[in-house]
């Protein structure tokens, strides 16, 4: 906004009315996907940062991937990569949604809520089957 | 007709740059893309759970398993890189902070491009 738009002729500040913004609506699904759609684009890229550091770690040598599977094998490392792990399939069937809703298909109300409880649940379904699939590969039971 | 603009206008680059089309169109393409490969990266990470050095360095060396990582690489990189874009825009309204973080997002991509390749080629190639 410019400096100029805001003012009347005599200089003085106008007060614009202001658009509703997301505290003023009820809370629908929808728009709690649509920000968390938003919010795990912004983790996922900063997230790439592990991902580049367990390559190079595999490219550089055996000491810097141990030092990476510490950091990653700690609580905290596999809570951040649990949440990874959420983000990405979050996001990937946030993508999904739009992709059919892209088509023109889906804009009935009701079939906007079964979608957005679909990519609700799903990525969390996915999320946990994958961290039970990776705790067996460990060998934990 | 998509040369109306003056030169001065363009080097301005104030207003609509017309490349909306052209950014919604690669945001879904690069979107596609990312699934199957999102997929198989989801799919060798847990396969690999806990593995050390030499299995998890001989699986990234296969010529096919390479090429995976780094198409992935490639499609997730332009893919982010077009998303926070749109998020700096909508969240950043001064010029030169809006200049210097879309300039930031480039390099960060790059960053994130480069040395990811470059760790794949090497485990690879070596």
């Amino acid at each position: 906004m410019s400096d100029t738009a805001d003012k009347t002729v005599n200089g003085e500040t106008r007060q614009r009315p202001l658009s509703p913004h997301i505290q003023i609506y009820r809370w629908t699904l929808t728009m709690f996907l649509s920000i968390l759609h938003r919010a795990t684009g912004v983790a996922l890229y900063a997230g790439t940062l592990l991902l580049v550091w367990w390559l190079m770690a595999a490219a550089t040598g055996p000491e810097a991937f141990a030092l990476f599977q510490g950091v990653a094998g700690s609580w905290i490392g596999r809570l951040v990569l649990f949440g990874y792990t959420w983000a990405l399939f979050h996001h990937m069937f946030g993508g999904i949604k739009h992709f059919i809703w892209d088509t023109g298909a889906g804009f009935e109300l009701s079939a906007v809520e079964w979608i957005s409880r679909g990519a609700t649940v799903i990525p969390i379904l996915l999320t946990l089957i994958s961290w039970v699939l990776a705790y067996k590969f460990m060998g934990a039971f | 007709m998509s040369e109306m603009r003056t030169p001065l206008s363009r080097v301005r680059g104030l207003g609509s740059a017309k490349k909306g089309t052209e950014h919604f169109w690669l945001q879904r393409v690069t979107a596609l893309a990312n699934i199957p490969l999102a997929v198989f990266f989801v799919s060798a990470m847990v396969a690999h759970a806990g593995a050390d050095y030499v299995t998890v360095t001989a699986f990234l060396s296969r010529p096919i398993v390479a090429l995976v990582m780094l198409l992935l690489i490639f499609s997730m990189v332009w893919h982010m890189r077009l998303g926070l874009q749109v998020v700096i825009e909508d969240y950043i309204h001064g010029h030169m902070a809006k200049l210097l973080a879309l300039i930031l997002n480039t390099f960060f991509a790059l960053a994130v491009g480069t040395s990811s390749v470059l760790a794949i080629l090497k485990l690879t190639l070596a």
